[in-house]
Order: C-alpha cells, then structure tokens, then sequence
C-alpha cells in the first residue's frame, strides 16, 4: 500500500523527523510518575465517591457498636496472646474488622476492575509502555492506599469507643504463637522473640505506637487480599458475578475465621471447622494486625500471608500475561471479536 | 492488491511505517478470528478498516495493544516488533477505544494527567502536554470541569486528546463515532484527519460506516477475519466495478447485511 496523495509536504516532513526519534528509554522518574499517577487516581476516585467512603466506614462500626456490644455479655474472651488481660469482645474483634474492611475492599476493587473492564479504562492501563506486573502491582497498592485511609477512618471512630491498642513499651519480633501442626518443631524451638524497646519514646507517644506498628501488616495483608481479588478479576466475566463473590468469597473468608471467635472456641465447637479456619489465609491475615496491633510480630502469620501475597500476586500476573494467561485464551477484557 | 500481501517488495524509502501487520492470525480455541491478515499504514496515511461486527477488528486492535499476543504473524509499530519490544512498540501507540475509558467524576485535566502517568509524564510536563492536547480538540478552556459535564462528542474528543498525550505516531480508533450524532462525528471526525495531515500521523480508523471513507483515503476490507481488500479508494471501486464504497462493500463481501450509509 503506498502512500496515499493525501499526504502533503509538511506531513511528509514531519513525518521523516519522527523517523529518526527513537523511543524513549523510560528512567526511574517515569516509573515512580506512572506509580504515582495510578495511585492518585485510585485515591481521588475515592474521594470523589463519598458514598462509598461512608458505607466502607459504617459497615465495620456497625458491627463494633451493635453486634460487639450485644455479644459483649455471651462471649467472653480469656487471655490469649498476644493479650496480657481479659479484653471486651469489642476490642477482640477490632482487627478482624479492620480486616473485613480490607477484605471489602479488595473485593470491591476488584469489581472496579470488572468494570474497569467494561468499560475499557483496563485497557487504556495495560496499553502504557511499562511492563504489565509493575502496571498491576501498582494498581493493587493504590487499592491498599485507599483501604489504609478506611482502616484509620474506623480506627479514628473506635478511639472514641476506648477501642485502642494498648500503650507499647517494646517491640517483639518473630513471637510464635500457635504453630500449626505441619509446622512441626521447625520453629517450635524459637520461643524467645527479638525485642527492640521502646524505652526511647516520649511516654506520651507510647499509646499511640500500635498505630503504627500496624501500618506494615496491613501493607502485606491488603497486598495478599488485594492480589487474590485482582486474580479473581481476571477469572470473573460479568460486573453482576459480585454478589457470587459477596457469598462465595467474603462470607466464607470472613465467618471461617479468626475475626470473630478465638479459634480455641472454634476447635471446642468443632474440629474440622477450626482446621477449616487454619487452612484460611484470612485468619492469618487477621492474626497479623492483631499482634501488629501489640507491636508485635506473629511469625507464622507472616509467613503463611507472604506465601499466599507470592502465590496470589503470581496468578494474578500469569492470567493477565498476553500471552499465556487467561486474557490470552478467553478474549481478553471487554474482548469481543 | 488483494488478499493480504501488501507489504511485499515494499522495503520503505519513506519513512518506516506506522503499522506493519504482516501475516497474522489468531484463534480462541477451535474459532479462527483472524485468518492471514496483512495491511501496513504509513507515516501520515489515514486508512479505514471496514468490516461488519465480528469480522475481526476488535481482535486486530487487541493484538496491535497488545492485550493478549499474536501468535503467528508480526505487528510491527514503527519498527518495534510488538511482542520483542512491547515498551518501545506502545509508546509510538496511542489508541481510542470504542468503550469510554474516562472517569466521569475527575475533571479533564485529572483525566489527562493520570494517562500522562501511564507514559511517565509527571507535574507541569504533564499539565503542559494535557493543556496542548485538549488545545488540539478544542476544549482547553474546560479543563476543569469534571467529564460528566460533556456531550458524547465532546468526551469523544477528550479520549482522543488522551491518545495524543505522548505524541504517538500510529493513532488507533475503533468504531470512535459510533453512538454520536452527525455533528459531533463530522467534528471528531475532522479533528482526526487534521492530525494526519498536520502531524503525519499515521491513522488505521476502524468503522462499519461507510461514509466515513473519502476520496483519498486507503481502505483495509476486513470480513471474517480476512482482508478482502487493501488499497486506495479508487481502486477499490474500480476493482468491484461500483460507484460508492457501500455497494463495493456488499460486492466484494457478498453480504445484504444491513451498512449505515449515514447515522
């Protein structure tokens, strides 16, 4: 095909300068305004949408002022690590809600990605000249950026309920607690954690600590949920698949685990629902932000939400890899021939 | 010029092409979608894709952006081979989707400046290169008004504006003026076909409308999922023995189906 008459000299002369420009090689600063930009947009979107901040914000509180309260008397919690003392169940269940609200929202962005989908603004994304893992990874955390101002939302609220973490003197590391039985005596034999004090801080900081000692769990624990719901983005076809999501995914995830109950109560209401609620990534998820709460680290649930953050984050790529994955075989997002 | 091999003995003294398609096909599982498709769109050159719904052109455009790859065949972008060099490849691509990609509650220039993140483009380079775009389509002085606001034409232009941001050399459109009223597609339409000649663009414009094709324009015949047709408008009627490019279309593709002479 030559080209056509249409073309005129200025084209034909413009054109020949593009020919000589090569590509742009992209630096550090091109990533880090790509990581920025896909970021902002999650969290301007956000804003933009306040409906959506406020039923993210009363759904964890209405369970802490209302169900929380009304188990307060039935349900009595003993002292379990990492507590020091008998806890209301509203303190209790705090991390499982902060967990729910990451959950929630890693499924709810998920189904902005089904959406996204639909209407093509997933494409525009995966049409940008950076290679496809950093697109996605950085699409997940602007996801946790905006569960992270949730998460301090709720935490905000439940202050003035006195749910707060308590005041930390010192910083443990690598606590074991509860191995799982496969675990064997692998870690069983480290018993004494790593403590770094705090004896450093103001005391009038040292209440305020636990919420920051949070922040890194629930980095990893919104990236492990994050990465689950953007694998499962890939696999769901239609935006009206969410309320299968909603009692397939959630519920499970939520119910079977230790967000609401101590799993000791479980084991003694029955066996095989306890190992269910030890096999579900969620618990450690929960366990996590729980003792990051204390200021401390729980090993094995470090380990087993790092895993799954790997695996999930893998299939994630893999199913949106051009060539390979399920994009690839089924016709791809909003792909009709 | 029929049946594909239009890139044959074409080793280009111009130059290289936007768009080089050279013996691709694709297939979902048993359904073969595209069947040794060949078409090239030079530097400046505006060529229309014509083709029913189904024919194939949304799976070209998925190929060409790479959303999922080609498995045989080669897309070449410029001279960067699409699946060797996707980084180099997409960054001479800029592409309007036929689905909206904006969102309705940020303002243009939030809109444009989140895209120009996905080039690299950050702070006032950004805003400058989203103020010079929305110049091009003329909207400049509603950068600040949130999407919802715009007409169908108008959102139309700000995702074209979006394609623009990083000056691309190969501008894909996919069925841009469908759903827009005679107006609006005149203007998209027009803003589009400046750029070909003001920047040399190269354009592949994919539309089941047949007015949308003028005198001088090249024509890529897509039907089933092979190329029937690829050549100037002249020879197109020539070679069909019609005098308008609807009634070529229904001989070369032997189909009735309903065209849209005009919206």
């Amino acid at each position: 095909m030559a080209p056509t008459d249409t073309v005129n000299g200025t084209a034909r002369m413009v054109a020949a300068e593009r020919a000589e420009a090569a590509a742009r090689r992209i630096g550090i600063s091109g990533y880090l305004a790509c990581f920025n930009g896909i970021v902002w947009r999650e969290v301007l979107r956000y804003l933009h949408q306040r409906e959506r901040f406020f039923s993210a914000l009363v759904r964890p509180l209405i369970w802490l002022f209302i169900f929380a309260a009304g188990f307060r008397q039935t349900l009595g919690v003993s002292i379990i690590p990492p507590y020091e003392s008998y806890v209301l169940y509203e303190e209790f269940i705090a991390p499982g809600l902060i967990g729910m609200i990451l959950l929630f929202n890693a499924m709810q962005s998920s189904l902005s990605m089904v959406y996204d989908r639909e209407t093509g603004a997933m494409r525009t994304l995966l049409v940008s000249p950076f290679p496809r893992s950093f697109l996605l990874l950085s699409k997940l955390l602007g996801g946790v950026s905006v569960a992270l101002l949730q998460v301090y939302a709720f935490l905000f609220v439940a202050w003035f309920w006195e749910i707060r973490p308590p005041a930390i003197s010192e910083i443990k590391l690598f606590t074991m607690y509860d191995p799982p039985l496969w675990l064997g005596d692998a870690f069983g034999s480290v018993k004494e954690p790593i403590v770094i004090s705090l004896m450093g801080l103001p005391s009038f900081m040292q209440p305020f600590a636990g919420y920051i000692t949070v922040i890194p769990a629930l980095l990893i624990a919104g990236l492990m949920l994050g990465s689950l719901a953007l694998f499962m983005s890939s696999v769901i076809k239609q935006l009206e698949n969410f309320a299968g999501v909603m009692n397939f995914v959630i519920f499970p995830m939520f119910f079977a685990s230790s967000a609401l109950y101590p799993l000791w109560r479980i084991r003694e209401a029955s066996p095989l629902l306890y190992e269910i609620c030890r096999l579900n990534p969620f618990t450690y998820c929960v366990e996590l932000i729980r003792f990051a709460l204390h200021g401390q680290i729980d090993t094995v649930s470090l380990v087993v939400v790092l895993a799954c953050t790997a695996a999930f984050l893998a299939a994630a790529v893999y199913a949106y890899n051009p060539s390979k994955g399920l994009i690839a075989r089924r016709g791809g997002p909003g792909g009709s021939a | 010029m029929t049946n594909g091999n239009t890139t044959e003995g074409h080793v280009p003294k111009e130059p290289t092409p936007s768009l080089v398609v050279n013996g691709v096909s694709h297939a979902f599982g048993d359904k073969t979608v595209l069947s040794n498709v060949s078409l090239t769109v030079q530097q400046g050159a505006f060529v229309v894709l014509l083709g029913l719904n189904g024919a194939g052109k949304s799976t070209l455009f998925s190929l060409v952006t790479r959303l999922y790859d080609n498995v045989s065949g080669e897309i070449i972008i410029r001279g960067f081979d699409v699946r060797r060099k996707p980084s180099h490849a997409l960054q001479k691509l800029g592409v309007v989707f036929q689905s909206r990609t904006l969102d309705s509650d940020l303002s243009l220039l939030q809109n444009l400046k989140y895209h120009a993140a996905l080039h690299g483009f950050s702070g006032a380079e950004a805003t400058a290169r989203a103020m010079h775009v929305l110049g091009v389509v003329g909207l400049a002085e509603r950068a600040n008004e949130k999407i919802r606001a715009l007409s169908g034409g108008q959102a139309r232009r700000v995702e074209i504006a979006r394609s623009l941001m990083h000056r691309p050399d190969l501008l894909l459109l996919d069925e841009a003026t469908v759903g827009l009223d005679i107006g609006s597609r005149e203007s998209v339409v027009k803003i589009v076909r400046d750029l070909v000649h003001r920047e040399g663009l190269g354009v592949l414009w994919a539309t089941h409308l047949m007015d949308e094709v003028k005198a001088g324009d090249q024509v890529v015949v897509l039907h089933k999922g092979k190329v029937l047709f690829a050549g100037g408008v002249s020879d197109f009627l020539k070679s069909t023995g019609k005098d308008s490019v609807s009634a070529a279309f229904r001989s070369i593709t032997g189909s009735d189906a309903a065209i849209e002479e005009a919206a």
